[in-house]
């Protein structure tokens, strides 16, 4: 591991500046998956600043009747939390179906939703990688793509030289719930606060696949507004993973029913949460059939671009997310 | 680079000084000399090096120890501090929850976090009603130790064990 100076600053203002002064500088929250990084090469700094103790720990009701998590929130604590539990059965789903008990005590409300891929390739310094070494190429392309994108990626098969390839997906369950949500995430930045809705935090590859969002070096995530459901909505998280517990997804779905909208979120499939923004299109105020659900998916799909490669590559995501979704939905209205 | 951080181990404080790049489970290990945690993958997939941090339930290898300055910490070995056998590792013995034993102070840690975290009503995954007070069913107990691998597979054991230390029919 690459030798790095630590800071524990006093405050969020502190640590903003340390992190903005030093182009090498990165974040720590609960260490999770920054730590790995730091162990594997894939992140190798010259400052860790620690931010752990510095943002709320707290889960606030809003005045508009939504809640406010604080950014050091664990995810076991938000999990547990009898609001989210009551009224977002979607996120305390998310959270519990991902990683262990003894992760999600030491993963955050902020490291959460920025936790980087898992693509293989990324995680092995000895592989090229756009996201990891820019220009390098991508080694996914034709090679393990199981647990690679099918949206949101410009053809079957990607030039694996280009610079601009990328076939990675977003691996926190959490940050798909939080996109059916239209959660509300709260920056403070070099350039001062700023909010972000969360369906706009993270990215597609475009021409810069090192960057999973749009936050700029030194912005720190200090809390994540759930806005109030209406009376009477439902909503769901399922998950389809290689083994029953302690494993990524393949796909996973949230869904929330309120009134006549439906808002459907895509795990497992892009760069970024997927919001089947064409399926929730025809779903609204109609019926929730399983027909009128299957459908309006796979509409959505027609623009998915299976990856070959190792193993039949990913073209069973496909059936897989849109069969998930239909049961995902009928879970709701049962 | 290095720095100071203060441990509180098994009811014992310790002032240690580490390589910023240390984590928690080698500052256990190789500078305050206690070995109960072990090191399985290093890269949080295997649950051996478990402890109770600040009283939850915590992995040890993503953990950096200069991130956790002041932490008390309770290790399996802490467990039976008094010489007696926490009713944990008792049930561990009492159902033969245990081959080589080297996942076993991890799963024990474990256990104990498991048992107080559904002591609180904290559900899990395999939670038949998200909002219900959890109960210590086989499902239960299967989902939320699966944080903890076992080569030796003594899985058909452990989960009885947790089941007996948490008071439930097994
Ligand atoms: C074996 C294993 C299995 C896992 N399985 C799953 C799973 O099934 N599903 C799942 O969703 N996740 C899973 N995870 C990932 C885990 O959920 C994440 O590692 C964790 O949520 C990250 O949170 P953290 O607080 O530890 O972040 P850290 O590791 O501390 O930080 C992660 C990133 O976020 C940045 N950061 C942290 N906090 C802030 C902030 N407030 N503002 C700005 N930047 C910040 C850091 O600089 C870093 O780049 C798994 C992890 C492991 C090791
Ligand atoms: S898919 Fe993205 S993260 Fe994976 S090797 Fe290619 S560029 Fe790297
Ligand atoms: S050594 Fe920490 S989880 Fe394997
Ligand atoms: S008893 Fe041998 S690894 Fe679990």
């Amino acid at each position: 591991m690459k030798d790095f100076a630590f800071a524990r600053p006093g405050s969020v203002a502190e640590a903003v500046r340390d992190v903005a002064a030093e182009p090498g500088a990165v974040f720590l929250a609960g260490g999770t998956n920054l730590v790995d990084h730091l162990r594997l090469g894939v992140a190798r700094p010259e400052l860790v600043v620690d931010v752990r103790r510095l943002t709320s720990r707290e889960v606030l009701d809003t005045e508009d009747g939504g809640l406010r998590v604080g950014a050091a929130v664990t995810n076991s604590e938000l999990a547990a939390d009898r609001r989210v539990r009551e009224r977002y059965p979607v996120l305390a789903q998310a959270l519990l179906a991902g990683a262990t008990g003894q992760l999600r005590n030491l993963a955050t409300t902020g490291g959460n939703p920025l936790q980087r891929t898992r693509c293989v390739y990324f995680q092995d310094v000895t592989t090229p990688c756009n996201k990891r070494e820019p220009g390098s190429g991508c080694s996914a392309v034709n090679g393990y793509t199981r647990y690679h994108a099918i949206l949101g990626v410009p053809s079957a098969m990607p030039d694996p030289s280009a610079p601009e390839t990328c076939i990675a997906t977003h691996p926190s369950d959490m940050a798909i719930a939080l996109a059916a949500l239209d959660a509300v995430v709260h920056v403070v930045g070099p350039a001062g606060e700023r909010t972000v809705p969360f369906g706009e935090l993270h990215r597609l590859p475009g021409d810069d696949p090192s960057r999973d969002t749009v936050l700029e070096h030194g912005e720190l995530i200090t809390a994540i507004d759930l806005p109030p459901l209406p009376a009477g909505a439902r909503s769901a998280y399922r998950k389809v993973r290689d083994r029953a517990s302690y494993a990524f997804a393949l796909v996973s779905v949230a869904a929330v029913v309120a009134g006549k909208d439906v808002r459907i979120a895509l795990g497992g499939v892009a760069h970024k949460p997927w919001r089947a923004t064409r399926a929730e299109e025809l779903l609204r105020g109609g019926e929730l059939t399983e027909h009128a659900v299957r459908h309006a998916v796979e509409v959505e799909l027609t623009a998915a671009q299976p990856q070959p490669g190792i193993d039949g590559g990913n073209g069973f995501k496909i059936p897989l997310v849109t069969r998930t979704a239909v049961a995902t939905l009928r879970d709701l209205e049962a | 680079m290095d720095a100071e951080v203060t441990l509180t181990v098994d009811g014992t404080e310790h002032r240690v000084r580490v390589d910023t790049r240390t984590s928690l489970l080698d500052a256990l290990r190789e500078r305050i000399g206690n070995t109960s945690p072990k090191k399985g993958c290093d890269h949080g997939q295997c649950g051996a090096c478990t402890v109770l941090l600040d009283g939850d339930r915590a992995l040890t290898c993503l953990a950096l120890a200069v991130a956790h300055d002041g932490a008390e910490i309770t290790t399996a070995d802490g467990l039976a501090a008094d010489g007696e056998l926490h009713p944990v590792q008792q049930a561990f013995l009492d159902r033969d929850a245990f081959q080589c034993g080297y996942c076993t102070p991890g799963q024990v840690c474990s256990a104990v976090g498991v048992l107080e975290e559904v002591r609180r009503g904290w559900p899990s995954h395999a939670s038949p009603d998200l909002t219900a007070d959890p109960e210590l069913s086989h499902d239960e107990v299967a989902e939320r130790m699966s944080g903890n691998l076992c080569r030796c597979a003594a899985y058909v054991n452990i989960v009885p064990a947790v089941q007996q230390a948490g008071g439930a029919q097994a």
